[in-house]
């Protein structure tokens, strides 16, 4: 099953496939390391539910929902 | 002498290798144009010394921050002789992605493989050879923090400096390869060095490469055609990017084995309950937790003001442990007034320093004036050194103890890694008006001094949002503005028989954050408008900061501070002082302990002229012409305000004893409550020769809480504003204060105005919307 990163739920695993948006904000997610094929695991979210905080190629990255819209992902084991 | 740039990462430790190799001759400037720090050192313990230059922190050399763009110029520009390149060891990956754009340079590259103490601890291993093999550059493993192999790193620099090395590019092999391949040789035709950088950056459709490069760039739009991707099509900037971790994934990543036990419990055997789970991650798991997140960062809060600024650091006075005597345990011993506070508390160490440097610096000026009196010097000669330059001077320097101390655990915040976790907290919040999480911070340290909170802005991503942060700083009500909201509080509630004086105080601050609020969404939406910046960052993993890399960092930002105390605000305090203490035909007015000893007083100084000049302006806002002869004293107050903030009431204590002297007011007929209030009597007798009423007090506050900051501020300011823009930002604290104590007076003295302030928000609100929407539309018409 195919979803964006915004809604993910705490622990849940998946591998992304692609990365829309445009412009400065696509490539901050690229130049993070946030490019098709990578494995990403959210591991919380704020005190107030967003930004959400992710681990990507074993370091840790936050973004915010509306960046992770940007994000589709493949849910891992499905 | 062999010219070095240092790059890598954020927090891949590059701080530390710079103080680690440069030791005590490093220095910190700007690049030129923008706020970002600049540092350059020497390494001596080589065979020759090497020039070090400390490039910022970057993911990658992407157009987009100030700091990749001076990176990028750097190497291009300046041509250092080599370049290390840090890496994160334990963060292979995303490190070596900004190393294979380094490579695509024309300059050699070391890489320095640090934390390599950090992964022997976690028992994984680095096949060193492999991956220098692949990367084709030499790879030395170091350790910054422990400074193992620095040495070593110095001599394969010093050794590889001298052969110079053409880019290589990993992408060349790639879909895009042949149209980088025909790029670059277009540009070789044109002798450009760096041909291969420009080449890929021109195919990643990089827009300051597509401006200098225009012909070279029609070709990249007609290779769009040719060139399809299965995955990306003829997105050339995501098949770059893709490739590149791809690249490192097969050929570097390889050199890194894992220890594959990590999870498993030692003593036990068994799996670890929160397996993968780092020291790091068990720290975050409380300071970031759902419910304690925003609890404990208000207490971390609380703690570093307290200690900054308490006068009662262990709450002894006011659970009465002394009783009622004053100085209880060190009455008569030098340490009275020292540790001791007002009362019978011990100070916190910022108040206990500062108490120290005022003693010290009030010592000083006392020695200078018996010295001077002495050796015969005239009055107005004397009182020119002591109150207009050595009295200047000492009252900005008295912040100095406080603003280190701020400085210092701002520093620690930032180097352990929990800034970050702050802005992580915080985004959700902040977004709303516009900026980022990581705005908070400077702007909550304004509640202490404005001048460590701008210099703090320099964390914030983008310039439009420093430039409304700096902004309204000094709307968050500092230290020094206290005294001008208890005297005026205290003066309030003697004299007009009104409600507490806490609900004022507390009211003001409140007043003031509103102000901030209002002022940011507007500047946001009109002058400063753009897009909130991305929120996309790394929090790094916890870390104890280094005791002399920290102490380092705050005695640079100290230096700038005392450098500008004796600079432009020891020029701006003599200016003052003689409008001050001179008359317009040039007579000296005399004040010694509180009396004037000759024929004139501050009424007849220069200042109270302009004063008089300008009273009318302020009749809007309640203090101005509406109060008759001495209506000027508040204009006065709000002028030696520039100064220091402090300034106000003291002004208002030397108008104080004019007026009296001129028998303009009666002290005697002042309520005796007034007294047991610091300042308000001062205050008080300004009312009483005055007749202003509440709203024109409450204006008076506020009108100094928002308007232009002291000079200590409006230099800190001029230094981290990009050029050309202190002009806009005076006047837009001057227009802010007017309007927001204008609210104040005419809506406090005629309640019904409400409706016409709210009458002119609205149509307002309505017309930014209306401009906004219309430009927006202009813009996509523009883009289609």
């Amino acid at each position: 099953m195919e979803k964006t990163l915004d809604t993910f739920k705490v622990g849940e695993k998946g591998i992304i496939v692609a990365v829309n948006g445009e412009g400065v904000t696509r490539r901050r997610l690229f130049d993070m390391g946030v490019t098709p094929g990578a494995s990403v695991f959210l591991r919380k979210k704020a005190p107030l539910g967003d930004p959400i905080e992710v681990t990507i190629r074993n370091y840790e990255l936050t973004l915010r929902k509306s960046e992770a819209k940007n994000v589709v992902m493949k849910v891992e084991g499905e | 002498m062999i010219k070095v740039a240092l790059a890598g990462n954020p927090n891949c430790g590059k701080t530390t290798l710079f103080n680690g190799l440069t030791g005590s001759t490093a220095h910190v400037g700007n690049w030129p144009g923008v706020t970002v720090d600049k540092k350059e050192g020497v390494y001596k313990k080589g065979s020759e010394p090497i020039d070090i230059v400390d490039l910022p922190g970057i993911y990658s050399l992407s157009p987009y921050t100030p700091e990749e763009v001076i990176s990028r110029n750097f190497i291009i520009d300046e041509k250092p002789d080599c370049v290390i390149n840090l890496v994160d060891a334990t963060n292979l990956e995303r490190n070596l992605y900004l190393t294979t754009q380094i490579l695509e340079m024309d300059v050699p590259v070391v890489v320095a493989l640090n934390m390599m103490d950090v992964l022997d601890k976690n028992k994984d291993k680095i096949d060193v050879e492999l991956l220098s093999k692949n990367l084709g550059v030499p790879v030395v493993p170091i350790s910054a923090l422990k400074e193992d192999n620095l040495k070593q790193l110095m001599e394969v620099v010093t050794q590889y400096a001298k052969t110079p090395r053409k880019g290589s590019s990993i992408l060349i092999n790639t879909s895009v390869g042949p149209i980088i391949k025909k790029v670059k040789e277009s540009l070789d035709k044109n002798g450009l060095d760096n041909s291969l950088f420009h080449a890929v950056k021109l195919v990643e459709e990089d827009s300051i490469e597509k401006n200098n490069h225009p012909r070279e760039y029609q070709l990249v739009v007609e290779a769009k055609g040719d060139i399809k991707d299965s995955v990306f099509g003829n997105d050339f900037e995501a098949i770059i990017a893709d490739n590149r971790y791809k690249y490192i994934q097969n050929h570097y990543s390889i050199a890194l084995t894992k220890h594959k036990e990590a999870n498993i419990d030692e003593k036990t055997g068994k799996k670890k309950r929160f397996a993968n789970e780092t020291k790091s991650d068990r720290i975050d798991r409380v300071l970031t937790n759902r419910f304690l997140g925003l609890i404990i960062f208000v207490v971390i809060l609380f703690f570093i003001f307290h200690f900054t600024f308490g006068e009662d650091l262990f709450y002894l006075n006011a659970m009465g442990v002394f009783g009622d005597s004053e100085y209880a345990i060190a009455a008569g011993t030098p340490w009275e007034g020292i540790i001791f506070a007002g009362g019978t508390g011990i100070q916190s160490p910022g108040v206990f320093l500062q108490t120290c440097l005022v003693g010290f610096t009030d010592w000083i000026t006392e020695l200078v004036g018996t010295g001077m009196s002495s050796a015969g010097a005239s009055n107005w000669a004397q009182a020119l050194v002591c109150d207009g330059l050595l009295a200047g001077v000492f009252s900005v320097l008295s912040f100095l103890p406080q603003i280190l101390l701020l400085f210092l655990f701002f520093s620690i915040l930032e180097d352990t890694g929990y800034m970050a976790r702050v802005a992580f907290i915080l985004d959700r919040i902040f977004r709303r008006f516009g900026v980022s999480g990581r705005a908070f911070m400077p702007m909550i340290m304004g509640f202490g001094c404005s001048v460590p909170a701008m210099t703090n802005t320099r964390t914030l991503a983008t310039e439009k949002e420093r430039i409304a942060t700096i902004r309204v700083i000094p709307f968050f009500s500092c230290s020094a503005k206290l005294p001008i909201l208890t005297a005026c509080a205290g003066a309030i509630i003697t004299m007009f028989n009104v409600s507490n004086a806490d609900i004022i105080t507390l009211g003001m601050y409140f007043t003031g954050i509103v102000v901030a609020i209002i002022a940011i969404l507007v500047m946001r939406n009109t002058t400063l408008r753009g897009e909130t910046p991305p929120f996309i960052m790394e929090l790094p993993a916890y870390h104890w900061p280094k005791f002399s890399s920290l102490m380092l960092h705050v005695w640079d930002k100290c230096k700038h501070f005392i450098k500008k105390a004796f600079t432009i605000i020891l020029v701006s305090n003599i200016i003052i002082w003689f409008l001050q203490s001179f008359t317009p035909d040039w007579q000296y007015i005399e004040y010694a302990d509180g009396e004037f000893l000759g024929s004139f007083t501050t009424d007849d100084s220069i200042l109270a002229q302009i004063g008089k000049v300008i009273q009318p302006l302020f009749t809007p806002l309640g203090f101005g012409s509406q109060l008759g002869q001495f209506g000027w004293v508040f204009a006065v107050g709000a002028i030696t305000g520039l100064i220091a903030k402090e300034n106000v009431i003291a002004t208002f204590g030397m108008l104080g004893a004019a007026l009296s002297a001129a028998g303009a007011v009666d002290p005697s007929t002042l309520p005796s409550t007034i007294a047991s209030i610091e300042g308000a009597s001062d205050v008080g007798l300004m009312v009483a020769a005055t007749g202003i009423n509440v709203p024109g007090i409450l204006a008076f506050i506020v009108f100094n809480m928002t308007t232009i900051p002291c000079f200590a501020a409006v230099a800190t300011a001029k230094a981290e504003l990009k050029k050309g823009t202190l002009k806009g930002t005076l006047l837009f604290w001057i227009v802010t204060s007017y309007i927001a104590s204008s609210i104040f007076y005419i809506v406090g003295t005629w309640w019904w105005t409400v409706f016409i302030y709210l009458g002119i928000a609205i149509l307002a609100i309505v017309l930014i919307y209306l401009i906004n929407k219309k430009k927006d539309q202009n813009a996509k018409i523009l883009k289609a």
